[in-house]
This record gives C-alpha cells, structure tokens and sequence, in this order.
C-alpha cells in the first residue's frame, strides 16, 4: 500500500473540508482493498468514524432512520429492520462473510465500486479506473458483467446486495456536503457509466453519506430477495431480485422490484412495477414484468446466460413474494 | 512514489495487554500482530479480506485484521488466538478442533477458530446449514469443512450440557 496521511475528523464541518486527493474511511473493507491493489491511491485518508451517524432511529412516517456508521450485521439484526423491513435484513445477510458485515458500514455499502476483474488490475484498460484507457472487460471474459445500463465505455456491474432492497424499498439518501445538506433517492443515487464511468454516483466533492431513510414497506410476508450466484456463499449476484408486494384478498395491490447482478447500477423500471398495480398473480404477468425489466439488455461475449436466467429468477421471486414465503438466506434451497 | 505520511498515535489492548505506539496509517491489524508484536497465530492468508484466516476479535465480533488499519480503531479490545486459552488450558473451540479432526494442514485454523467463538456468542448455530453459512467467511483449503462444522457443534452441545447441569 502506498503511504498516505491521516486524520479523524469530530465535525462535518472539518470533514466536508476537502483538501486535494482524498478519500473516506468508514469499514474500509473495499476502500482498503483497493488500496492495497493499487486501484484507489489517495494521499489522505479522512476517517470518518467519529462523526454522530451511529444510530437507527424511528421516523414520524413510520419509517426508519439508518445511521451511515451502523454495520450492515447491526442493521440487519435490528429489532425494528428485522420487525418492518425483512427483506433488507435479508438481502444485507445474502452479501459478504460475517465478518465483512461486522466492518461493513452503510454509507459504504452505497459507494462500494464495482468487483469488475479489469478495474480491479491496474494493468488492464479499464476507463473506470483510469479514465480514457479503454475497457478491457469489452470482447474480454465477462460473464460477471453487466447487460444492463451499460456504454461504449463499461459494462462493470453494480455489486450490491442491500441497494437493490434499498432501490426496491425507495429509500432516501442523506448527505452532508460543503454546501450544506441535501436528500436524494436511492434510485437516482448512483449514475449509469454513459461516457464518464468513473463516475458511480452523485456525491459532489467532500459529500458525505449520513444516513439512509426507509419509508413504511406494508408488504408483511410479500417480499423476497433472491439471489444466484456461482456459489451459495460469500460470492457476488450472477441475477439478484429484491420484490416486495402490497397484497390484499390475493390481490397485488401495487408492487416494487429492483435487480442486482445485471444492471450497472440497481436496477428498476418503473414502467414494469406499474404492470403489477391491481392484478392477480399469474405467469403471464410475472413473465410481462420480467420482460419489461429486461427490455435493453445487452449481453457482450461471456453474460448472455444472464439474460436468459434472469426471467425465470424475476418470475421466481415474484412467486415467492405473491405467497409470502420469503427465500431463505440459512436454507439456500429455492422454493 | 513514496509519500510522507505522518505516524499517528495507536492505543490499543491486546489479549488483556495495553499496547500504545505512533505508527505509520497503513499498517494494517493484521501487520501489526504479525510484524510488530510478534503475534504470528493470526494468519495472512489472501490479505483482502476473501480468506477469513485473519479473523480476529474486535471489541468481542469478529473482524478481517488485513482490511483494518490500525490507528482506525481507537482504544479497541482486540483478541487472537494467542489470547483464547486460560491458565494453560485450550478454550473449548480449539479442543473441539483438535477432537473433530477439524483440520489437516492448520493454516486456516486460528481464523476458523476465531470465527467460531464469535459464531457462538452471534448464537447462529440452530442448525448445520446455519453453521456453514455464517461460517462461509472463513476459507479452507484442505477441505475440512465437515470437521470444522462437527466440531463446533460438540461445543454448542458442551455448552447446552453446562446450562442444562447448571438448571437442575
């Protein structure tokens, strides 16, 4: 790793005060990572951990309030995320390793950056990582890859498990900036690569993310995170749905999805949740929404098999929310 | 490159030991055990945090040292493997390791160890499904799995015997 400086800021304002090549340490379980692979190399790191943004608090919505700082093992086992809000826990608990969850902050769930092979191997083209130098993972092996959102430029998938819940639950990011303070949703939180991937979200300068405001989710038992991977554990999404349905007398009264694994970005359409509003559950609507979903996919040369697993994981999902039989993340069988 | 970075005091208590020292950012938990204190028991395996056998205990959970820097964690417990046995005796999880059969070449081992005692307290371990999911941060090469899971369900039983002596 190369030698940085280091500081620990007590207030905002001494933290927003973004002096030069810097970045921020939360959980540091990508940004150390990175580092060490030569991919970030900044020349001060500003820690961020004492900043008052380790609380989960009630909102007068009904909603809940996620301090950036609180782990993701602390969100997803607390009694009221566990109580209102299962398929975060879930999908929280579908990502990493224990011990990466007990690091893992919030905030930094948000910012992670892609797990794309050519970003992460400072030897490859990789426009992500080095701006202009092209994109190895284009015609290179790419079955990890993203189908969706994605340009000329990159095709690196987005790599979260608890921002695709996050996107299905439309939840509202906090940040602290130089400016001042200001709200966005999630949905419109992290940018498409278009000709700037290096970009991966809205953060200005010096932002910071304080915390993440969970609406009311009145699905009860209707929701599910399903996830597809190379193998049960500890490995990144191959297709990801995160479903939650609001349901009455068997009907869907009005639906939320969000897909990880194929989209440069958490995945919605809400052009396709819009199909669910007041219908009946049936394989000929849940094969509607995953088309709808799906319509702009782009395999390169390795991710085709994405495109044609990803209707069967959305109609399954779907089914599993309909029912109200979440999927399992200890039982890895999927019913 | 090299840049100047300035050393930044560490505080820290070490297997009930305090240890306080001005050290350069990114010297990371793990390099500090290994390198400074001589606390070799703490294994690097992958060093990003993909292999689990740098697990040790931070403030009692369980944490990757490699991906710690370790001025980032102020006034932190921290426990390894070193620090697990009490007045000569193995803690229960490394004898349950060594009676399972739970490991073949034992580079893995300390962090599956680690890994485990924290599973305990975590309380997943209703089942052998739950045991190997949240066990899944830890790696093994050898292929010990069956072992590692045998024997940290003999310590959930040992454990359930205690209370149950401790009832009646």
């Amino acid at each position: 790793m190369r030698s940085f400086s280091y500081s620990r800021p007590t207030s905002f304002e001494e933290a927003c005060r973004n002096a030069g090549h810097t970045r921020f340490l939360a959980g540091g379980t990508n940004l150390i990572d990175l580092m060490k692979s030569d991919v970030e190399r900044p020349a001060h790191v500003i820690d961020i951990k004492s900043l008052p943004m380790h609380h989960i608090a009630d909102r007068p919505d009904g909603g809940l309030h996620l301090g950036a700082l609180v782990t993701n093992a602390d969100t997803a086992a607390h009694p009221l995320v566990v109580e209102r809000y299962p398929l975060l826990a879930s999908a929280i608990l579908a990502g990493a390793s224990p011990q990466i969850r007990n690091m893992a902050t919030n905030g930094g769930n948000l910012n992670q950056r892609t797990r794309c092979h050519y970003f992460y191997d400072p030897a490859m083209a990789c426009n992500k990582r080095s701006p202009g130098t092209g994109c190895a993972a284009r015609g290179g092996r790419n079955r990890i890859m993203a189908v969706l959102g994605t340009s000329d430029a990159c095709i690196a998938t987005f790599p979260s498990d608890m921002c695709i819940a996050l996107a299905a639950l439309n939840a509202t990011i906090n940040l602290h900036g130089p400016d001042g303070e200001r709200t966005v949703g999630v949905r419109d939180y992290h940018c498409l690569p278009g000709d700037t991937p290096w970009r991966d979200n809205i953060l200005q300068p010096g932002e910071i993310v304080t915390a993440i405001d969970l609406p009311p989710a009145p699905f009860g038992p209707h929701h599910t995170y399903l996830k597809v991977r190379d193998r049960l554990s500890f490995a990144f999404a191959i297709v990801s749905v995160a479903v939650g349905l609001c349901m009455k007398d068997g009907r869907i009264e009005r639906g939320s999805i969000a897909l990880g694994g194929m989209g440069t970005k958490p995945w919605c359409v809400p052009h396709a949740e819009a199909l669910l509003e007041d219908q009946l559950p049936s394989h000929s609507l849940f094969r509607d929404v995953a088309e709808r979903l799906l319509h702009g996919a782009v395999a390169d040369r390795d991710n085709t098999a994405k495109i044609r697993l990803a209707p069967r994981v959305i109609e399954r999902a779907l089914w599993q929310a309909a029912i109200g039989t979440p999927q399992s993340q200890t039982d890895k069988a999927i019913r | 490159m090299t840049r100047e970075s300035v050393a930044v005091p560490c505080h820290l208590q070490i297997n009930g030991q305090d240890y306080s020292a001005d050290l350069p950012p990114s010297v990371t938990l793990l390099d500090l055990l290994r390198e400074r204190l001589d606390l070799t028991g703490t294994k690097k395996g992958c060093d990003h945090g993909q292999c689990g056998a740098c697990t040790v205990l931070v403030d009692g959970k369980r944490v990757k040292s490699c991906l710690i820097l370790a001025v980032s964690i102020p006034d932190a417990t921290v426990t390894t493997i070193e620090g697990i046995a009490q007045d000569g005796r193995l803690h229960p999880m490394q004898q349950a390791f060594i009676d399972a059969d739970a490991f073949q070449c034992g580079y893995c081992t300390p962090g599956q160890i680690m890994s485990a005692i924290a599973l305990l307290e975590e309380s997943h371990v209703h089942s052998r499904a739950e045991i190997r999911e949240f066990m899944s941060g830890n790696l093994c090469r050898c292929g010990a799995y069956n072992g590692i899971i045998d024997a940290i369900e003999r310590v959930v039983s040992q454990q359930h015997r205690n209370q149950a002596g401790e009832a009646a």
